[in-house]
């Protein structure tokens, strides 16, 4: 079991070493934003990926590619894993620049419906 | 005359049957030969004496030709006496049944008649709905507002087929509904064709499995002892919906011929039951030395009284309580709702109390849909072990084999079966006695803690909600705030909404009165929204209160018929449209499977969709602004950008003021 586990381990270690080398591709935030909408991201994350009832927060400030990208392709909770056939290495990373280009948000206080 | 019931004596009744009609067809003879021999006698005196002098070239025509080219053959005498649905109204009023929601039907014209002449169409009122689901589901919301069963009159066979899937969501979400369907059970007198399609031995088979109880009256005597069982039995915690077949012979026979000893049956309501007292003293002893004790409800308050006992229980001891919404258990705006901070209680949790928790199993296990486990997906406990686990449930008092609304069997410490809401009085006495003066510092530590992450994952959810503020589509905390921020200073209630809204009204809104949440569905049936609001909003409206519902699209083309309906009775309601263009629970379930297949989930070929084939409305998009004015409501024209939503409520909220229903659509996000 343990084996099985240590090679599942090098296995998502070498899947991110090749996604980090998609990622250093040149990317698009505008490509990714439309690719973002195509592969349906948005249905369960919000079009900024400012998360829901059926999936958590992306962005602003996503997490490290690398590891968004383990978890895309390697996922066994509540999302299913998007391998390579269905979403390749160069749209994750135009959909990582998109999420990188979400701009932060202000403080809830200064918005007058949410202050009170 | 009496029937009789064809299933257990079905030779008599043919026979009897057959007599009447002989008696029928030869007292027509009479009528028809007394005719014929008027009308001959009046052919002779016109008949001109021999040698008149002129003869008109086109004679008169005789009685009994004008007879036969107007169809005329009989006399048809109006019934004498009472007739047999004047008594059934009269039942039903003696159980003071508001409104009767229906879609006419020939196999109750009986009824329907007695109703609205003899009943004066009052108490109840007939409400007309265009589709039996609508009626049921209406039914269903006005329950859940003011507390008293409605009546839903359907036709039989196709009418009651149309009902099932809102007394499914009746039936799953403990909400009494008296269904009465019309049927013609005698075959030997009913008319052929449609009639006899719309006729069944035994229609109430199709819904036996998800009402309470049901009976098929063969005199008014039996009628009203069913009746009368019928409300009373739905009304004995759990509630549930029940269903009473009615003849049309029965509705259309003179009373007479039932003799004239009839009585109604006085309705006292039964007590709720409650839990076993040695049961609910051990719960006790366990709630006040937890040290982690959390308390999880689901359809547990039948009423502000069971809100308040609630409050009044998890104060005791400052136990975290977890609401999981299908009713409005606790209020939001208390220290010790901690529903949001769901899943770290109960990790942490050495003691779980479930009221009312319709899915115990999923509640303190992990069911993920992910394939693993030769595909069954994940399962694993969410609890750690040596975890006490206590249950009060009123639905094992009622469960059935076929529908599978009990859910996953869960093991537990101490099961109880009885009404929460009757039961906590004296498990807060047992609460009480129990505690001693030793933990009551513990208490203390754990309320100032949890007033403490009350407040910060309160000040996380308004920050959660500022991401996307400015999106197109309008987002969907922004939607719920701003629809807030309208209702705010309303005695509102928010009676319907769908699942893509989640839980931001609860975490957004001032939730602390019964009225302010009605919970979903129940079976999960899509086309409850729309109808149900309409319902809620109807029993609503003389308690001055605002109705608000956030409404599905999808849900809405289920049955946009109810939108008539309030138009035409004047129920105001405003409906908000989370108008995302699709049905996105099923988005994923394709998406899943696509990827699970290592295939690209397809979008179109011709024309590109945002989901997959199958999931999405829109291509064209549908006008729901130009739907709701067509059946005479206020509309405004699809929002997109969130700035012109604020206004648009606002003017909305003034119409609904005013009486009137108004649907406000608002394109925005899936999720």
């Amino acid at each position: 079991m343990r084996i099985v586990q240590r090679k599942l381990g090098l296995a998502v270690v070498a899947v991110g070493l090749m996604l980090g080398q998609a990622s250093a591709l040149a990317a698009s935030a505008e490509k990714g934003k439309s690719l973002f909408m195509t592969y349906g991201c948005f249905q369960c994350h919000g079009t900024v990926g400012q998360g829901g009832n059926a999936g958590p927060k992306l962005a602003p400030s996503p997490m490290p590619y690398e590891a968004l990208a383990n978890f895309v392709r390697t996922t066994n909770r509540q999302m299913p894993p998007y391998r390579e056939a269905v979403l390749p290495n160069e749209d994750l990373a135009d959909i990582y620049a998109y999420l990188e280009s979400v701009p932060a948000v202000p403080d809830y206080k200064t918005i007058p419906i949410l202050k009170d | 005359m009496a029937r009789k019931n064809p299933r257990s004596d079905a030779a008599r009744s043919e026979e009897s049957a057959a007599a009447v009609s002989r008696r029928k067809f030869l007292a027509g003879v009479a009528v028809t030969s007394a005719a014929a021999t008027a009308a001959t006698g009046g052919a002779n005196a016109a008949t001109p004496p021999a040698g008149a002098a002129k003869v008109p070239s086109v004679l008169r025509p005789t009685a009994h030709q004008v007879a036969l080219e107007a169809n005329v053959v009989t006399e048809v005498k109006p019934m004498a006496g009472r007739a047999g649905s004047d008594f059934m109204v009269d039942v039903i009023k003696s159980l003071d049944i508001e409104y009767c929601y229906a879609n006419p039907a020939s196999s109750y014209r009986g009824i329907h008649e007695s109703l609205i002449n003899y009943g004066k169409n009052t108490t109840p009122e007939f409400i007309t709905c265009m589709h039996e689901e609508s009626s049921v589901a209406m039914a269903h919301g006005h329950f859940k507002v003011s507390g008293k069963p409605q009546m839903v009159l359907c036709h039989g066979v196709v009418g009651l087929m149309h009902a099932t899937m809102a007394i499914y969501n009746a039936w799953a979400d403990r909400v009494p509904v008296i269904v009465v369907g019309g049927n013609d059970l005698d075959a030997a007198r009913r008319a052929p064709g449609v009639p006899t399609y719309h006729s069944g031995q035994d229609i109430n088979a199709l819904v036996r499995d998800i009402t309470k109880w049901d009976d098929n009256p063969v005199s008014l005597q039996h009628f009203a002892q069913s009746f009368v069982r019928a409300y009373k039995m739905s009304m004995t915690p759990p509630y549930e919906p029940v269903m009473i077949a009615l003849d049309g012979g029965l509705q259309e026979e003179p009373m007479n011929e039932h003799g004239g000893s009839l009585y109604i049956p006085k309705y006292v309501q039964t007590a709720p039951p409650h839990a076993d007292l040695n049961a609910l003293r051990e719960t006790a002893k366990l709630l006040v030395n937890a040290e982690n004790p959390v308390i999880v409800v689901d359809r547990m308050a039948r009423s502000q009284d069971g809100i308040n006992s609630l409050v009044q229980l998890a104060e005791l001891v400052q136990a975290p309580v977890i609401d999981q919404s299908n009713r409005m258990n606790f209020p939001n705006t208390h220290h010790l709702c901690q529903s949001t901070q769901a899943q770290p209680l109960i990790r942490n949790a050495d003691l779980i109390i479930g009221l009312e928790v319709a899915d115990f199993w999923n509640t303190v296990n992990l069911f993920i849909d992910n394939g693993l486990e030769n595909g069954l997906g994940t399962r694993q406990s969410r609890v750690k072990p040596g975890t006490k686990l206590i249950t009060i449930s009123s639905a094992e008092l009622n469960q059935k084999s076929n529908y599978q609304d009990f859910q996953r069997f869960q093991s537990v410490d101490i099961s109880m079966v009885g009404d929460t809401e009757a039961s906590l009085a004296f498990l807060i006495e047992a609460v009480k006695s129990a505690i001693g003066n030793d933990r009551k510092a513990a208490y203390e530590k754990r309320g100032e803690a949890m007033k403490k992450d009350w407040q910060q994952s309160h000040e996380r959810t308004k920050q959660a909600a500022v991401i996307g503020w400015d999106a197109n589509p309008i987002s969907v905390p922004r939607l719920c705030a701003e629809v807030w921020a309208q209702i705010k200073d309303l005695d509102y209630s928010f009676v319907a909404s769908r699942s893509g809204i989640g839980s931001w009204p609860n975490r957004l809104w001032k939730m602390d009165k019964h009225h302010h949440w009605l919970g979903g569905s129940g079976g999960g049936g899509v086309g409850y929204g729309l109808p149900a609001s309409v319902g809620a909003a109807h029993a609503n409206k003389p308690l001055g209160r605002f109705s608000v519902s956030m409404q599905g699209d999808g849900d809405l083309m289920f049955a946009p018929g109810a939108m008539w309906t309030a138009a035409r009775h004047k129920i105001p309601l405003l409906s908000v449209l989370q108008n995302n263009k699709g049905y996105h629970q099923e988005v994923m379930h394709v998406q899943r499977m696509s990827n699970r297949r290592n295939r690209v989930a397809n979008l179109g070929t011709t024309i590109k969709d945002m989901g997959p084939v199958g999931t999405r409305i829109e291509n064209p998009d549908v006008n729901y602004a130009k739907l709701a004015e067509s059946m005479g409501w206020y509309a405004t024209p699809p929002i997109s950008d969130p700035a012109e939503l604020g206004p648009a409520l606002k003017r909305a909220v003034e119409v609904v003021k005013s009486g009137q229903p108004a649907l406000v659509d608002v394109v925005s996000q899936a999720r």
